[in-house]
């Protein structure tokens, strides 16, 4: 089953759309990370599968339910009951102390709950962030990565199936963000389902079973950190005429320099596809007189894959929008 | 979620402090008028012809209504109302009730709700500072109807009830105002300022005497119907009028806070 399904969902505010018929679906179980530039729509989609925003176009279901629209309020209501979420910054009322937010939190959406279980389900989540010390004190005097703490803790407070957390890790500091990893890599171990949002690459390529990639409100690349990666293998070349080899390489089919710049003067990047092998570009070089004189394979990283990925849609602009 | 905001509403200090101030009223009224002379009709604050009825502790209670009615009441309403759904907006809130989840209707209702218990909180606490102000002071006694007869203290209470019950009505349509502009903006003050200045321009509007035409339409038109209980026999004509201006006012403003809350993008 699909944790969040959409289907040609699109958010258009005035002319613009900051999601455009979007297609995404994010299996139950895994950790699935969701990359993309500030202003590329990610926020507008985890608002529409939260029904905070209503879409313009296209419909968005989440762990089976219709939740778009007047007519899909119950199945919103039901779909919501098992999802967690922290949505851009943690929101608290500030004179209250972080542990009565929470109380406040879980009994604003009734029906009036087994007090004992609740405090105790209470105390389980603030363990789980590290704040069972500072659960007295009023939220007013919580650092920022306390409050993105007690902002993670109220998107576990309801056991949820389903975690929807952007950019959980802002404000922490690095140990802070370490132990946030792997509380949800835990979770998505145990079988929650974690959607999350991140601009931090490294981050998300750490730990997520699969990647999203969203420019412009459009997703451009998904699939596993490794598979993306794997979209091409690449070679460092590092040559005496590095012209010569650029025009020598231009004749070979499935071989593309994809980043002239090097460290070196006469370096370069190519990305090598079926039926360019490296051995065959070493043949051409040698064959057209030019020196080689390291051949280095290299691992493409996600940054790489983003950056180009994005790179496209930005460069790309219009050229698919004809109907928008 | 009621019991939501009734937490929190006991655990803020502003609470206190307004619940201080409302107190203050009938004990500043009831002190001062022992400072100056010993005739309970001589701090009739409310339309002048109450002064004639005044003759006991009960002064004080009454009075104390007359006087918050016109600004505080409304004020009171205006900017519960106003933060009720913009200040969880830009608190940040708002979002995380929406998905824990509190239906969007749920929570104007309970908001609503919660904004009328804290005006009829308010009411009670002023009548009752200033029964016990006025009767420690004064005594409490049988009071004159306006009319010329006489009623029980017990029946003369029940009146003053029945007239803050009335000025409670009264404000209920500032409140649905309030919380209509609540839902368009997610600027607490705005909100919060837009049904103060509904009541304000109302009153004002309706002593401008070539005005008369939409008089009957004012919101704080029959606000002052509820002196009509101090009659004998009472008077129900106004405040059924009254009522009914009320209940339109209501029914119009929450219907369209309901409708534009739930149509609603939540970007805060």
């Amino acid at each position: 089953m699909n944790a969040i399904v959409t289907r040609s969902l699109t958010k258009r505010y005035g002319d613009t759309a900051a999601v455009d018929r979007l297609d995404l679906a994010v299996d139950e179980g895994t950790l699935y990370g969701f990359l993309g530039p500030n202003g590329a729509g990610k926020t507008t989609l985890i608002r529409m599968a939260l029904g905070l925003v209503l879409p313009s176009e296209g419909t968005v279901s989440v762990l089976g339910e219709a939740v778009q629209g007047s007519e899909g309020r119950a199945g919103r209501q039901r779909a919501l009951r098992q999802v967690g979420a922290l949505v851009e910054e943690p929101g608290f009322w500030k004179h209250l102390s972080g542990r009565r937010n929470l109380e406040c939190f879980a009994v604003a959406a009734g029906p009036p709950s087994d007090r004992e279980a609740r405090r105790s389900r209470i105390d389980r989540v603030l363990g789980l962030v590290g704040l069972e010390d500072a659960a007295t004190k009023r939220v007013k005097a919580y650092s920022q990565g306390m409050r993105q703490r007690l902002g993670i803790a109220l998107a576990l407070l309801g056991a949820p199936r389903l975690l929807v957390l952007d950019e959980p890790t802002n404000g922490l500091d690095p140990s802070g963000m370490r132990e946030v990893r792997l509380l949800l890599r835990r979770l998505a171990d145990e079988g929650t389902t974690v959607f999350v949002s991140s601009h931090l690459l490294w981050e998300v390529e750490a730990i997520c079973d699969r990647v999203g990639v969203l420019a412009k409100g459009r997703l451009v690349g998904e699939g596993r950190p490794s598979d993306l990666r794997r979209t091409g293998d690449r070679v460092r070349l590092e040559v005496d005429d590095r012209e010569g080899a650029v025009r020598a390489l231009g004749a070979v089919e499935g071989a593309m320099v994809v980043d002239g710049a090097g460290p070196v003067d006469g370096s370069l990047v190519v990305r090598l596809s079926p039926p360019a092998t490296t051995a065959g570009l070493n043949a051409t070089l040698v064959g057209a007189g030019i020196a080689v004189s390291a051949l280095i394979p290299e691992q493409e990283s996600l940054e790489d894959v983003f950056l180009e990925l994005v790179g496209k849609r930005l460069e790309g602009d219009g050229d698919d929008d004809a109907s928008s | 979620m009621l019991r939501v905001e009734l937490i929190r509403a006991l655990r803020r200090w502003r609470t206190y402090v307004l619940g201080a101030g409302l107190a203050g009223i009938p004990i500043l009224i009831v002190v001062s008028l022992k400072l100056s002379s010993n005739d309970p009709s001589a701090a009739a604050t409310g339309p002048a012809f109450l002064g004639k009825i005044l003759v006991n502790g009960l002064f004080a209670p009454l009075s104390a209504l007359a006087v918050i009615q016109p600004f505080f009441l409304p004020l009171g309403a205006g900017l519960l109302s106003g933060d009720a759904v913009a200040g969880e907006a830009s608190a940040g809130t708002l979002r995380y009730l929406l998905v824990r989840p509190v239906g969007r209707i749920r929570l104007i209702i309970d908001k609503y709700a919660f904004v009328m218990l804290s005006v009829i909180a308010g009411v009670v606490w002023v009548v009752a500072v200033g029964l016990v102000a006025g009767g420690a002071a004064y005594g409490v006694g049988p009071m004159p109807t306006l009319s010329g007869t006489t009623m029980s203290a017990a029946q003369a209470v029940l009146r003053i009830v029945a007239a803050g019950a009335y000025m409670v009505g009264g404000v209920a349509g500032i409140a649905a105002i309030g919380l209509f502009i609540s839902t368009l903006t997610d600027s607490a003050p705005g909100a919060a300022i837009a049904p103060v200045a509904v009541a304000i321009v109302s009153q004002i509007l309706d002593n401008i005497d070539s005005l008369r035409v939409i008089h009957p339409f004012l919101i704080s038109h029959r606000w002052l119907a509820w002196t009509d209980l101090f009659r004998s026999p009472v008077e129900w004509g106004g405040m059924a009028r009254g009522a009914l201006t009320f209940a339109i006012y209501t029914a119009v403003f929450l219907g369209a806070a309901l409708r534009a809350f739930v149509r609603r993008d939540v970007t805060s």
